[in-house]
């Protein structure tokens, strides 16, 4: 099995006045693609910007590797390996798709990294065409799905030992969204990437996770391999949308 | 070998982690799915949140049978019925037996831990594997049978019954495991011996023996008879796939990714070290349907912390010497007295005297009811004890399971003082 790149234990996170995450106890494998499922306002998105850094936990430990990153400042964390894909996506409209991606590279200072930064960026090119086709286009003019690459890309350009990925696939079309979750495979597949992954659509999340939690109102209330979950009722009823009594 | 050395051999700190993890996610829902939980944490002033640590469970209050048998029958899941794809059942303390239910989840890794407890009894895909357990309510039976299937063995449903049957289909199907209770084992070396077949006709090679306590002189006496490397397994009707022996045999790696146990003082429930005799306490970890938190399990036992030469870091128990309370366990069926007294007195007799005697007749249980005579018999006619006896007898077969001789015995022949029912004359 492998070692444990993230653990999570007894975090709890206020939002205000909010009690965001409540004792939220978690663990991540190297290599593992890991789901947060859980409806609206359960703690989903708060929970990966706490371990980013956006936001402090009120109590509670989170460990990468040996590191203690409770105290870290986001800039430390995406330096000790962590990368961020926000919900939305949020890429920078009027830049070109390469200066997005560059600006992912933004650790490593251009002068002395040119060429591990213009291979990284031929490797993104290999894995998302669409974005070299694009590579000269404003980030803005770019369709849904082709955004969420180019804001996956720019996370990746980072380097990232572990990337956090929240709802890769809201708004997009089923047929995209099939298609980024089979670059989330790859990335793991091919460069050993560990992924934990929010996502509202649990089911398409579950069918490439190997493990997850399931969260509400701030609590882990079940866990266990992305088989067992898909075949839990209770996980099915609230998440996957399957009527039982049909 | 190991089943699944992932979980079997895993780091000590990320097991207790692990354990932690989904402790408080059980805690998280039994507070929200159980009523008995959610009362009685309020109650107590329990908040699953408090629990931080593996040592916050000592904080949690104890479920004991006779919550259980209160909250019969399905008073204690978890989850919807509809969710539920298996019920066994276990015996309470008096009269009701009470109902498990298993979601597909809880049958997938109740087998996942079947194919361990195997595994480490020296099961390969390469065995055929007769269980000589009932296929029934009250069994294990389905556990192990799905556990060897999962493993790939050939598995033998013989169930119970003709020993002469069992050593039969043994010889023609060339049975290199065998699965049952240790009794019964020992019955079936007796049986070899009176058809005077020797244990080198047979391919025999392990048996793993469970729901009935035995020794280390039984399980060399067994070794020797059949030719074959015994462990012990164990596990409750409540809750199954608890822990069973590696081939070292000093002891039953309990699997701890699943269970948290604790050992505590019978009296005063207060949690011993390891190391310290006492009854053995277990929380599930991963129950969907029938989970429970700090179960009094009712079997004494001690915690062994140091490492096995096998490998796996699971901690292991002692193997049960005994219990805690009056259970007594008939042909590895759990039978309270106050249900036997239950049964009697529900046949319409009034006021009756009687003992539970119980003897080993060759390797097998036999359990006698010496009833006294109400002084009414007298003047009836034998017709008509007759048919009492028998009803009694007809009632004990089919609410406990266990077959019971009932004898008549003399008015005022059986001593009242407390304690003196039960008179167990097996040699342990």
């Amino acid at each position: 099995m492998q070692p444990t790149l993230l653990s999570l234990k007894n975090m709890d996170v206020f939002y205000g006045r909010i009690h965001a995450v409540r004792r939220a106890t978690l663990h991540v494998r190297q290599g593992e693609i890991v789901a947060l499922i859980g409806g609206n306002g359960a703690g989903k998105t708060t929970m990966l910007c706490t371990i980013s850094g956006l936001i402090r936990p009120g109590q509670g430990s989170i460990m990468f590797g040996d590191d203690d990153l409770v105290q870290r400042s986001p800039e430390q964390i995406v330096r000790a390996g962590i990368s961020h894909v926000p919900e939305g996506r949020l890429v920078f409209s009027p830049l070109s798709v390469e200066d997005n991606l560059r600006l992912g590279a933004y650790t490593r200072p251009r002068f002395r990294h040119r060429a591990s930064i213009a291979e990284d960026l031929e490797t993104m090119y290999s894995m998302f065409p669409v974005l070299r086709e694009r590579r000269a286009q404003a980030a803005g003019t770019l369709s849904g799905g082709e955004q969420q690459m180019l804001s996956i890309g720019r996370a990746l350009m980072a380097r990232p030992r572990l990337l956090l990925l929240d709802e890769p696939a809201m708004g997009l079309a089923p047929l995209v969204v099939r298609d980024i979750f089979r670059h989330i495979v790859e990335l793991r597949d091919r460069f050993g990437l560990t992924v934990l992954l929010v996502e509202q659509n649990a089911r398409s999340a579950l069918k490439i996770a190997d493990r997850g939690y399931v969260l509400e109102n701030g609590r882990v209330i079940l866990q266990g391999t992305a088989d067992e979950l898909l075949a839990n009722r209770d996980v099915q009823r609230a998440y996957l949308g399957r009527e039982l009594d049909a | 070998m190991y089943w699944q050395s992932e979980y079997e051999c895993m780091e000590r700190g990320e097991l207790e982690l692990l354990q932690l993890e989904r402790l408080q996610a059980t805690l998280n829902r039994v507070a929200r799915n159980v009523p008995l939980y959610r009362k009685r944490f309020a109650e107590l002033g329990i908040d699953p949140y408090d629990v931080q640590s593996l040592e916050d469970v000592k904080r949690l209050p104890f479920t004991t049978k006779e919550d259980l048998r209160q909250n019969y029958p399905y008073g204690l899941f978890a989850v919807p019925l509809r969710d539920v794809v298996r019920m066994q059942a276990s015996t309470g303390t008096t009269g009701k037996p009470t109902v498990v239910g298993y979601t597909s989840g809880d049958v997938r890794r109740w087998s996942e831990l079947a194919a361990r407890i195997l595994t480490a009894g020296g099961v390969t895909k390469d065995d055929a594997v007769q269980i000589a357990f009932n296929y029934g309510l009250f069994t294990g039976a389905f556990g192990v049978h799905s556990g060897a299937e999962l493993i790939g063995a050939s598995v033998i449903p013989s169930s119970g019954g003709d020993p002469r049957r069992q050593i039969s289909i043994m010889q023609d199907y060339r049975t290199t495991a065998l699965i049952c209770t240790p009794s019964y084992a020992l019955h079936l070396a007796d049986t070899l011996d009176e058809l005077n077949i020797n244990k080198t006709a047979l391919s025999l090679r392990f048996g793993l023996f469970g729901s009935e306590p035995w020794t280390e002189e039984t399980r060399r006496e067994i070794e020797d008879r059949l030719g074959i490397q015994a462990t012990d397994n164990y596990g409750l009707s409540e809750i199954t796939g608890v822990a069973g022996e590696c081939l070292e045999r000093v002891g039953l790696h309990i699997n701890e990714d699943h269970f948290l146990a604790e050992i505590v003082d019978p009296q005063t429930g207060e949690v011993l070290p390891a190391g310290v005799k006492g009854e053995l306490v277990l929380t599930t970890l991963t129950k969907e349907a029938f989970p429970l938190i700090r179960f009094r399990t009712g079997d004494l036992t001690t915690l062994i912390d140091a490492p096995c030469a096998c490998g796996r870091t699971l901690k292991r128990m002692t193997r049960i010497p005994g219990r805690s309370d009056d259970m007594l366990i008939i042909h590895g069926v759990n039978v309270f007295p106050a249900q036997i007294e239950a049964v009697i007195s529900g046949t319409g007799l009034t006021d009756p005297h009687y003992q539970i005697v119980l003897d080993r007749v060759g390797h097998m249980d036999l359990a006698t009811i010496m009833l006294e005579a109400p002084e009414s018999f007298c003047t009836d006619s034998i017709k008509q004890s007759q048919r009492i006896l028998e009803n009694v007898r007809i009632r004990l077969q089919t609410e406990l399971g266990v077959a019971f001789e009932v004898r008549l015995v003399e008015p005022r022949t059986i001593a009242r003082e407390d304690g003196g029912r039960v008179n167990d004359r097996r040699k342990m």
